[in-house]
């Protein structure tokens, strides 16, 4: 694993890996988004005969990245499950008995279908539309977030969001012609979108004004891109 | 028995005399093979009564076995069944069989059936099954589908695939080879009457135009049934002299830099003439986008053809498309603008004169399109080219030539195609279920499947069985069962969805196109909808939309006044130019050099007479290869370096071949490069010097270390990864979602590409994954064409030329590859300022 990358934003600290993951130093917690667990499974259920490692893969990936930076909470903002329950979350729910002490808050996403009870069983704190932490917002959909906060406020106050749900990739153009396309980290001036956790999920391109932020994953290496 | 004296040919000859005509021989012939059970294949342009070959046969033979009741004999189950390509095919032989059987006074029924055939007539045809059933490949497997199909193949006496040279070389052809190989099990072979001792035999015939592998063909289709027949399989060839004339229309200047695209559509106020001197006149396109243009601007230039012209292609809407195959047949018409949608079957009488305007790629399919006109045998059939670039009218003079020496395209049959393999196991699975012994047995019969490893077998069972990788006792994998050995698919939803996927026609997403106030236009790919704001006029079928919303898969729209629209520009139906075309090409430029040296050249072709100053000026700048040469220039402009290379072999082998050349070369130095490519040769562009000269010019052409080569820059060139779309979606990886229920299968969706990604990370032995990259191989790199390019640039001499500027065999490449970062107008005006500051140094140059 490359050496994690890091990024201020508000004075805190936070740091982004190549395993689409980002650790907040502060409050030791381990930020992801779009896990999709189950979703293998979900094909392969319907006789599509996508490979199942990939849903442990993403399991141990997880690890490794728990065992590195020792986080006392994952944050997920949405996406965890991909659809109903079936038999690879039962292998989930073992991954967690395993990591008990572990807190999880989840942020719900749009694929977050289970029960209520579901989470409460797997000991995962369910925030339905935005988890807050000092001036930290985390929302599945900035989108709706965006829509949301124009309703209803237009305070002042100094604050950031994350966000997940789009899955963003980038394409960039060499010259000659040749462009190729990555997953990567936006940070814009109010809010990030996070790279989907799940190597089972594809991208969509986003196209970021000149003074934001942008972190590509090129295989095992983080390069900023502006 | 003799065929002569057989009371079946007494009838059918007398049914010709009662209307004035007589059998052709190649028919009578046919008639023959049939009532002696054999198989074979009939090769016969449309339009001669190949139809009648093969269908009277089947009623002589019924004749013969029923002379005393032929005529009020009916349920006879049935006993011909006629594949065809085209479901606007099937009508019209449906017609014509219909009026024979009826003329006879005979009870046999035609059944139809294919996407379009209503649920009353299918279960009508359940209960009691027609003595004829026209059936596309995809509607035959689903007849496979069916719980107790094979009673409904136990009385059959021939299987005819019609337009088989369409069929072989494509997926849907293997779809016929895995269909035949069960079906020539199912026959019940033991007499049914005294007279006729012998056993019966299931007869296998292929009606055919002429391609170069004539032999192959046949071969493909029966080998099913080779272990079965007693009589070595025949070739009828109907010899019936067409006489086709080709007339280029020429620009009145001739244009010395070339580009695609715009030559054409100014040429069309040469077309009216011809148009108005003939009686029905077809144009065809290459492209529907183009398609589109040429109809508008043939109703602009003429405004008075307005309602005797229409537009024919792929993406409009069915009705309206029978519409104008019906008005072509009464002859209500007085052009069409077409595509290759209209280069198949239905028999056009009124058409008189063709216009193919741009390449027709290849010589097999100008033919096809020659014939169309004159169809009646031994009438002189009309085709003028009309090139959208000037260098274009070299292919004219080419196509001369082949014609002249009948040096025709083969069509090479597909082999190991896994991913139509596992749907027709499941397409077994869901209705009677299979045991894989036999099964093995059959496809290892079929010409596609003779190769199949015992290893790759099973590994297809593992996958329909088990999902290939699995994670034990978390695996939920469901879709084919092993019940006591039988292999079945019981899901009800897996069933259904696996019905819905077996009529997939492998094409981009497309959207239905409909008006706000109800009625259908067409449809269009979703990427060009994607595109476009509400509010944004374009244009399809002849007509300007306005694009108001998207509404479930579905674009909506309302008619537009504006003036401006887009036109939309439609992926694929990119044909590259033919071998044997290439071939005559490269042959075509040594009398270029006879006129160029200014020897008298007898007969030579009008078409090159024209481009002499052309050529003059390729020559003064560089160079004009000969056939025993490979050009390569080199040429240094703003926009970086660049290097041409002019094989002449299709756009598909020059884009392998500036992979592999751009991999070659990154080997010698660290260096990136843009490609760009049509089918007379390719560009590469680099921001830095190509270190490519006399020293290791021929190593680099070389065909040593190619597949290994070949593979390593097919990786970057990502070919496989665009290929896997298809296989993904025929081996069941891709599911497309329920027509009109698209929010139930939300989470069963993902690319083609993600499927790609994880495939090659966590199983990249898989068998989908590996066909993806062999048709690569196959296809898209033509690797067999690529050798050969090789070995034969190796035996020839390669000539490289440093020109000052732009030549005219570059000037096509540059403009294409601009053409994809521009919008049209904008190059249209790049385009001509390029041209003109070329010619004005040229001028300059001579003046001094």
């Amino acid at each position: 694993m490359q050496t994690p990358v890091s990024h201020k934003i508000l004075n805190q600290q936070f740091w982004l890996t190549t395993d689409r993951t980002m650790f907040w130093e502060e409050e030791k917690a381990l930020i992801v988004s779009d896990l999709h667990f189950g979703k293998t499974g979900h094909f392969r259920k319907s006789g599509i005969a996508i490979p199942a490692t990939v849903c442990k893969e993403d399991l141990q990936r997880l690890v490794v990245q728990i065992q590195y930076f020792q986080p006392r909470e994952l944050i997920i903002v949405g996406d965890m499950f991909h659809s109903h329950a079936n038999k690879e979350l039962e292998l989930f729910l073992k991954w967690r008995s395993d990591l008990s002490d572990i807190k999880i808050k989840l942020v719900r996403g749009n694929h977050d279908i289970l029960e209520e009870g579901w989470y409460k069983n797997a000991g995962i704190q369910l925030s339905p539309q935005t988890l807050s932490m000092h001036q930290f917002h985390f929302v599945h959909d900035i989108s709706d977030h965006l829509g949301r906060k124009e309703k209803t406020e237009r305070n002042k106050e100094v604050s950031y969001c994350f966000s997940g749900h789009i899955h963003p990739g980038i394409r960039i153009q060499g010259s000659g012609k040749q462009s190729l396309c990555f997953p990567c980290f936006y940070f814009g001036k109010k809010y990030a979108v996070l790279p989907a956790f799940s190597r089972f999920t594809g991208v969509a391109m986003i196209y970021p004004e000149a003074e934001e932020e942008v972190f590509v994953i090129v295989n095992q290496e983080l390069i900023q891109l502006q | 028995m003799l065929l002569k004296e057989s009371k079946g040919y007494k009838v059918i000859l007398s049914w010709f005399h009662s209307k004035g005509i007589h059998p052709f021989d190649f028919q009578e012939e046919t008639w023959m093979h049939i009532i002696f059970m054999r198989s074979g294949l009939v090769n016969a342009p449309t339009g001669c009564g190949k139809t009648f070959s093969v269908f009277l046969g089947a009623l002589i033979d019924f004749i013969n076995e029923n002379p005393e009741n032929y005529k009020s004999k009916s349920r006879n189950h049935l006993r011909l069944l006629w594949i065809t390509p085209l479901r606007a095919l099937a009508k019209d032989v449906g017609r014509a069989m219909r009026e024979v059987i009826e003329d006879l006074g005979m009870q046999w029924q035609v059944g139809i059936r294919n996407g379009d055939t209503e649920m009353n007539e299918r279960q009508k045809q359940k209960r009691q099954m027609p003595e004829v059933l026209i059936i596309t490949p995809e509607s035959l497997h689903l007849l496979l589908a069916q719980k107790n199909y094979p009673e409904v193949f136990k009385y059959l006496r021939i299987l005819a695939v019609d337009e088989w040279h369409e069929l072989l070389g494509s997926k849907r052809g293997v779809q016929v080879e895995l269909a035949i190989s069960r079906i020539v099990h199912l026959v019940d072979i033991t007499p049914t009457t005294d007279d006729f001792t012998e056993n019966r035999q299931l007869s296998l015939w292929g009606i055919s135009a002429t391609i170069g592998n004539l032999e192959q063909a046949q071969e493909v289709l029966v080998s099913p049934i080779l272990d079965k027949i007693k009589d070595p399989p025949v070739i009828v060839k109907a010899k019936l002299d067409k006489r086709i004339e080709i007339e280029s229309v020429f620009p009145d200047e001739i244009e010395k830099y070339p580009w695609a695209g715009h030559l054409g559509i100014k040429l069309v106020h040469k077309v009216i003439p011809i148009i108005e001197n003939s009686r029905t006149t077809l144009i065809f396109i290459n492209t529907r986008g183009m398609s589109e243009r040429w109809y508008q601007e043939i109703l602009n230039v003429a405004p008075e053809l307005a309602g005797a012209v229409a537009l024919h292609h792929g993406s409009i809407d069915m009705e309206l498309r029978l519409w104008v195959e019906e008005s072509l047949h009464s002859g209500k018409l007085k052009a069409v603008v077409c595509t290759s949608s209209l280069d198949l079957g239905v028999d056009f009488r009124p058409v008189e004169t063709v216009i193919q305007v741009g390449s027709p790629k290849g010589v097999a399919r100008f033919l096809q399109r020659a014939g169309r006109s004159g169809h009646q045998p031994g009438e002189l059939s009309k085709i003028y080219f009309l090139p959208t670039h000037s260098l274009e009218l070299v292919e004219a003079a080419a196509l001369k030539s082949a014609m002249k020496d009948n040096f025709i395209e083969s069509r090479e049959p597909m082999l190991l195609c896994f991913d139509v393999l596992i749907q027709y196991l499941g397409t077994l699975a869901i209705g009677e279920g299979f045991f894989p012994d036999i099964i093995f047995k059959e496809i290892s019969s079929t010409y596609c499947f003779r190769e199949i490893k015992k290893e790759e077998w099973q590994e297809i069972l593992h996958f329909i069985t088990e999902g290939g990788e699995a994670l034990q006792q978390y695996d939920e994998y469901k879709k084919v069962e092993t019940i006591n050995g039988l292999y079945k698919i019981t899901g009800r939803r897996i069933a259904m969805r696996h019905r819905i996927h077996i009529g997939t026609i492998v094409s981009d997403a497309m959207m239905k196109v409909k008006f706000l106030s109800g009625g259908y236009v067409g449809v269009i790919e979703e990427y060009f909808i994607s595109r476009l704001n509400p509010g944004d006029t374009f244009t399809l079928a002849g007509r300007n939309l306005e694009f108001l919303m998207i509404k479930e898969m579905t674009a909506i729209v309302k008619k537009s006044n504006a003036k401006k629209s887009i036109v939309p520009s439609w992926t694929g139906g990119r044909m590259p130019l033919s071998s044997n075309l290439g071939y005559m090409l490269r042959k075509k430029f040594n009398e270029v050099h006879h006129l160029l040296g200014n020897r008298k050249v007898e007969n030579a072709d009008i078409e090159l007479l024209k481009l002499k100053p052309l050529f003059e000026l390729q020559e003064s700048l560089s160079h004009v290869p000969r056939e025993n040469e490979l050009l390569i220039e080199q040429i240094e402009t703003s926009d970086g370096f660049h290097l041409f290379v002019y094989p002449f072999e299709g756009r598909l082998v020059h884009e392998a071949m500036a992979a592999l050349l751009a991999f070659r070369i990154s080997r010698i130095l660290p260096i990136s490069f843009s490609f760009a490519m049509n089918d007379y040769g390719f560009e590469l562009l680099s921001d830095q010097p190509i270190p490519l000269d006399d020293s290791n010019v021929y190593e680099i052409f070389s065909d040593e270390g190619l597949t290994a080569d070949i593979q390593r820059s097919i990786n970057s060139a990502e070919m496989a990864r665009r290929k896997f779309r298809d296989v993904a979606v025929i081996g069941g990886l891709i599911f497309q979602g329920y027509p009109g229920e698209y929010k139930k299968t939300k989470h069963l969706q993902s690319s083609a590409g993600l499927l790609f990604n994880v495939f090659s990370e966590y199983d990249p032995g898989n068998l989908l994954l590996r066909q993806a990259y062999h048709e690569v191989m196959e296809q898209e790199m033509e690797e067999a064409r690529l050798r050969n390019m090789l070995e034969r640039i190796s035996k020839s001499k390669i000539i490289l030329s440093f020109p000052e500027k732009l030549t005219p065999f570059c000037f096509p490449i540059k403009v294409d590859s601009m053409r994809e970062d521009l919008s049209s107008e904008k190059l249209e005006d790049r385009v001509k300022k390029m041209q003109q500051q070329l010619v004005r140094d040229t001028d300059k140059k001579r003046i001094k």
